[in-house]
């Protein structure tokens, strides 16, 4: 089951290295952003940094450390490249819809646009069969 | 072909993760087209409608254009982040017109505009078919608008409607 | 020389994971509402997710690769729970 470093060929190695480098890094930024951007709306941003390129290139360089390392496709992460990108919408749609549906009853003003439909929630925005 | 399978992508994407998962050897190979079609089935008793689509071909321009905006802004957002305080940046809210109603392609949609750093996708009335969307860095509400609608959304109504 | 690319660059990973990690730990504890807990608290899962699969990386074992699939879903799980909670008062209707 485990494998040495000493295996991979050093072109696997530095891709390999590069993508989790680039997919950490993004990751520390999307945490930046969480961070210390100043409203709720912007930092509902940040997060997806991590989980579309951040999540991407770690997935992408242990992919390719673990085929480059065995000798034979590893493809298993990908697996939660997929995972991830389908629910991350979902989180976020929901995070928001919940901010939004708190800044308004609560007479917020938080720059939010007049009509918006999640006091009617109960009858919109079910079509996802939440 | 649909009494057997009535679910053909939801099968097939079952049975590569339990492949992916197990390893690929003649056994887990049965086993995961046993299960994939028993999970199917018992989907079909749930009686949600199966995603038909209507044409393939543009299936890989939009996939093509996500992943290439999903970079681009990638790249944007992680510059505004990293340059600091919001000195020349205006965030806010724009509401999109939209003429989808196939619930499959409004999932898709979601996944394009959470998947691309620069938009969150937060409420949807289906009563109204408008779309509240928060754009992180609003230039010109029109252009984003001409984006949503011309770039993602006319793709997708080729593609499911 | 490839084992020092890949210690050198797992290395630096692992620790801006960690920093991540502590950041949104940070968000999560100053909130200021209850909304920006719970979304540094994804955030934080995600990035514990990726950190774990770092240490696979790193270690070579497929094992961590599993743990990292159960944290992503704990996570997405976690996550919309707290966000019906905020929305109804009420996970379970």
């Amino acid at each position: 089951m485990t494998t040495g470093y000493a295996d991979v060929p050093l072109w696997a190695a530095i891709v390999s290295a590069a993508f989790i480098l680039l997919g950490a890094g993004l990751s520390l930024v999307g945490a930046v952003g969480v961070a210390r951007l100043s409203t709720f709306y912007d930092r509902i941003h940040a997060p997806t940094l991590a989980t579309s390129w951040g999540a991407g290139g770690m997935v992408m360089g242990s992919m390719i450390f673990f085929t480059a390392a065995e000798g034979r496709p590893v493809i298993h992460e990908i697996l939660i490249g997929v995972f991830v990108t389908v629910t991350t919408p979902v989180t976020l749609m929901m995070l928001g819809r919940a901010a939004v549906y708190r800044d308004r009853s609560e007479q917020n003003p938080g720059a939010l646009p007049k009509e918006t439909s999640v006091d009617r929630a109960d009858t919109v925005s079910n079509h996802k069969g939440s | 072909m649909t009494a057997i399978l009535p679910y053909p992508l939801l099968a097939v994407g079952l049975a590569f993760m339990w492949l992916a998962l197990g390893g690929f050897t003649p056994g887990h190979l049965v086993l995961s087209v046993l299960v994939a079609v028993a999970a199917s089935h018992a989907l079909r008793a749930l009686g949600e409608a199966s995603p038909r689509v209507r044409r393939f071909a543009a299936i890989p321009e939009l996939l093509g254009i996500v992943l290439y905006d999903i970079v681009r802004s990638n790249v944007a957002v992680a510059l505004i982040i990293l340059r600091g305080r919001r000195a020349s940046r205006t965030s806010g809210f724009i509401t999109v017109p939209i003429r989808l109603t196939n619930p499959s392609a409004l999932a898709i949609l979601a996944i394009v505009l959470t998947s691309t750093p620069g938009t969150a996708w937060l409420d949807y009335n289906s009563a109204r078919r408008t779309l509240l969307v928060h754009v992180f860095d609003l230039v010109d509400e029109a252009e984003w608008i001409d984006i949503i609608t011309n770039r993602y959304e006319r793709l997708l109504l080729e593609i499911f409607e | 020389m490839n084992v020092l690319i890949m210690q050198a660059a797992l290395f630096i990973a692992q620790l801006m994971l960690a920093l991540a990690m502590i950041l949104c730990t940070w968000r999560m504890i100053i909130g200021p509402r209850a909304q920006d807990r719970v979304l540094a608290l994804d955030a934080l899962y995600v990035c514990a997710m990726l950190q774990v699969l770092a240490f696979g990386v790193r270690t070579g074992n497929t094992l961590y690769f599993e743990a990292a699939l159960v944290i992503g879903v704990l996570g997405f799980v976690a996550t919309v729970s707290l966000a019906k909670f905020l929305m109804r008062g009420e996970v379970i209707e």
